[in-house]
């Protein structure tokens, strides 16, 4: 196989991206011995683009979020190598007070998993927000460095800010935001919570928001009102969205582009369509085949996701894989350009459409 | 009475809602007059969102919670108000199974003492006997006789699973209720989960109920499904007919609301509004009107009755 590095990047760079991971590493020191949660990872985010991160529970999804955003558990956590740059600069290297002041909650916003435990239980939702955006908002000045935390905020700019979160309340369709705003976050049933995370995290204007499973607590038709939501509310406002899930429907209607992870390593990355009408990595493949059909037979993926402190050498997958050779497990197959913006990480990519393995 | 295996008339069960006095201030309706039947041999889906009273169904069938009111004949036999002694002895052939059963063994017992322990409770067999049996289930979910010596720790989820699932059939039970079985698996995982229940369905010519909110998984698992809204069957009737051809509103809007792989985005067309009501607070008349696309007047007033419409049994006025 011919690909050249040359190509992806060259493949790569057409896509004027926002965010790009290169070859990142991270491993997790643990009592056991050393895990390689990520092994080389790349991942481009492109503005306004949303891309679906997908894969199974363990494949380093929420790590590859975490590293991102700098907020890798600090003990426990070890950058080994690659980089992460974000509109041009590098964020491994900076400090974190530039971060703070720059990055994360501004350019950078995030929407959690789980809306029940985000909140503070003590304090009205006014002034959980109004605390964020004191520091966050697109109106106050970047570099506060030096300054108390006993910094007035501003009358002025509280009166507008107050007046912008009123109207991103509108905007995620929370009935009633005003009344809203006084009352506390038990009030709120999992689906209204989830829209004030929603409109926290639009409020600083971020370029990219990282949403970590943001639906999975949900019930299906809430569920279904948050991703219309989402997805019109990014698309209005040219925001790109990282979007976690281990739910490939969920990723289905989201995503403009998805890329699938399996076991710390990226394995397929292509447009939604190609995505899951003709992937070309088997795991891809096989992944998409679990999917309960309504009359087609169950297909499982035989064998166990393995352990990441002795993980398969090579391409991770090899050892339940159906088309693995020697060549599979002396070495991580290195990106292969499919088409412009699909690229697979195998030895031996299939060129079918996906219904030809059913 | 008709053959079926398990029959509920009109179930009730109430939770009383307690302020900090200790006195009951309302009522939550989990279950609110339930009839269906299950037939030998079949799998019966109920479907619904958090909170719709499927999982107090299937404890209340269970005898986990006691019924308020209403029937619930097992084997053409009333078990809801029979004496604990009594009821114990339904459990040979009643069982039931949490989200995780790897999760409810013994960490301190190894496996061959979990699953021996429903033998000597519930049989009469010899030791030689039971090892014999023991080492027949173990075989059939897919475990080797080595892993009798282990300790739960010492196995992956995967076969912690299994081993749950062996000790729910050592005593051959005619009925498993599945509570949602596998919520929080990823779907490779999922489908070798579902493969095993159906094989063992097969073996053990076992009835299944399965309580889920993923309708993908019942729609590959089950022959007839039931949907739950507040308390309340809206809809029931043949799998394959439900998904075709929905007749409730709230069936339409959940099978709608079901991200789909393969063309358009379903949830650019999803038009249902609102959440589920409080369940300590339910509408009058009709439970869904609150968020029905299609609610009248005659809504609010009286409550539909479950009917036959076109194979399947809807609780609506305007089906």
């Amino acid at each position: 196989m011919t690909c050249s590095i040359r190509d992806f990047a060259a493949a790569r760079r057409a896509m004027a991206e926002l965010l790009s991971v290169r070859d990142l590493r991270v491993d997790f020191v643990t009592d056991r011995g050393v895990a390689q949660v990520l092994d080389g990872i790349n991942l481009d985010v492109a503005a306004g683009e949303v891309v679906g991160l997908v894969g199974e529970s363990g494949c380093g999804k929420t790590t590859l979020a975490r590293a991102i955003l700098g907020i890798l558990p600090a003990g426990a956590a070890r950058v080994r190598g690659g980089a992460v740059r974000f509109k041009g600069k590098d964020l491994l290297s900076q400090d974190a007070a530039t971060l703070n002041d720059e990055v994360r909650g501004r350019a950078i916003t995030f929407i959690p998993q789980d809306p029940f435990t985000s909140f503070s239980p003590v304090f009205s939702v006014q002034t959980q927000i109004m605390d964020l955006m004191k520091w966050k908002s697109p109106r106050a000045a970047a570099g506060r460095r030096g300054s108390s935390l006993f910094q007035r905020y501003p009358r002025e700019r509280y009166r507008a800010d107050h007046a912008s979160v009123l109207e991103t309340l509108r905007a995620v369709q929370l009935p009633e935001p005003a009344r809203a705003l006084r009352r506390l976050p038990h009030e709120f049933s999992g689906g209204q919570r989830q829209r004030l995370m929603i409109a926290m995290a639009l409020l600083p204007r971020p370029d990219l928001i990282i949403a970590d499973e943001p639906t999975t607590a949900l019930d299906v038709t809430i569920q279904a009102q948050i991703l219309r939501l989402l997805r019109a509310l990014v698309k209005e406002r040219g925001v790109s969205v990282l979007f976690t899930t281990h739910d490939l429907g969920t990723a289905h209607e989201i995503c403009d582009r998805v890329v699938v992870m399996y076991a710390g390593q990226e394995m397929e990355d292509a447009p939604r369509d190609v995505f899951f009408e003709r992937p070309a990595h088997p795991y891809t493949r096989r992944l998409l085949a679990s999917v309960p059909s309504a009359d087609g037979p169950l297909r499982d993926i035989p064998g166990e996701v393995p352990s990441l402190i002795a993980a398969p050498s090579g391409c991770r997958f090899h050892p339940r894989c159906d088309y693995a050779t020697a060549e599979c497990g002396a070495g991580r197959p290195a990106p292969w350009v499919v088409a412009d913006t699909h690229v697979v990480r195998c030895h031996h990519p299939v060129d079918a459409p996906i219904e030809a393995d059913a | 009475m008709s053959d079926a295996l398990l029959e509920l008339v009109d179930l009730v069960r109430y939770f009383p809602i307690r302020n900090a006095f200790g006195r009951r201030v309302a009522w939550l309706r989990a279950l609110d007059g339930v009839s269906l039947s299950v037939m030998p041999g079949e799998t019966l889906g109920l479907v619904g969102e958090s909170g719709c009273g499927k999982s107090t169904l299937g404890k209340t069938v269970m005898g986990i919670y006691a019924p308020m009111a209403g029937e619930i004949r097992f084997a053409g036999r009333e078990i809801g108000h029979l004496p604990k002694r009594e009821r114990r002895a339904v459990a040979k052939d009643l069982q039931y199974v949490y989200q995780d059963p790897g999760a409810s063994l013994d960490p301190r017992w190894k496996v061959v003492h979990s699953l021996h322990e429903p033998l000597k409770i519930h049989t009469t067999l010899s030791r030689a006997d039971r090892e014999r049996e023991v080492s027949a289930i173990l075989a059939a979910v897919g475990l080797p006789d080595a892993h009798l010596d282990l300790y739960p720790h010492e196995l992956s989820g995967g076969q912690q699973r299994r081993v749950g699932l062996a000790r729910i059939l050592t005593l051959h039970p005619r009925m498993v209720i599945l509570d949602e079985p596998t919520s929080g698996l990823d779907v490779s995982v999922q489908a070798s989960v579902l493969k095993l229940f159906r094989s063992l369905q097969a073996a053990f010519a076992l009835t299944y109920v399965f309580i889920s909110h993923d309708l993908a998984v019942v729609r590959a698992m089950c022959a007839r499904i039931a949907v739950m809204y507040l308390g309340k069957i809206v809809e029931l009737g043949d799998t394959p007919a439900v998904f075709e051809k929905p007749r409730h509103p709230y069936t339409q809007s959940l099978l709608a609301a079901v991200p789909r792989i393969g063309g358009r985005r379903v949830t650019l067309d999803f038009a249902l509004e609102g959440e589920p009501p409080n369940p300590r607070d339910v509408p009058s008349g009709c439970r869904f009107r609150t968020r029905c696309p299609l609610v009248q007047d005659v809504c609010a007033v009286e409550e539909p009755p479950l009917r036959e419409v076109g194979g399947q049994r809807v609780a609506c006025h305007f089906a």
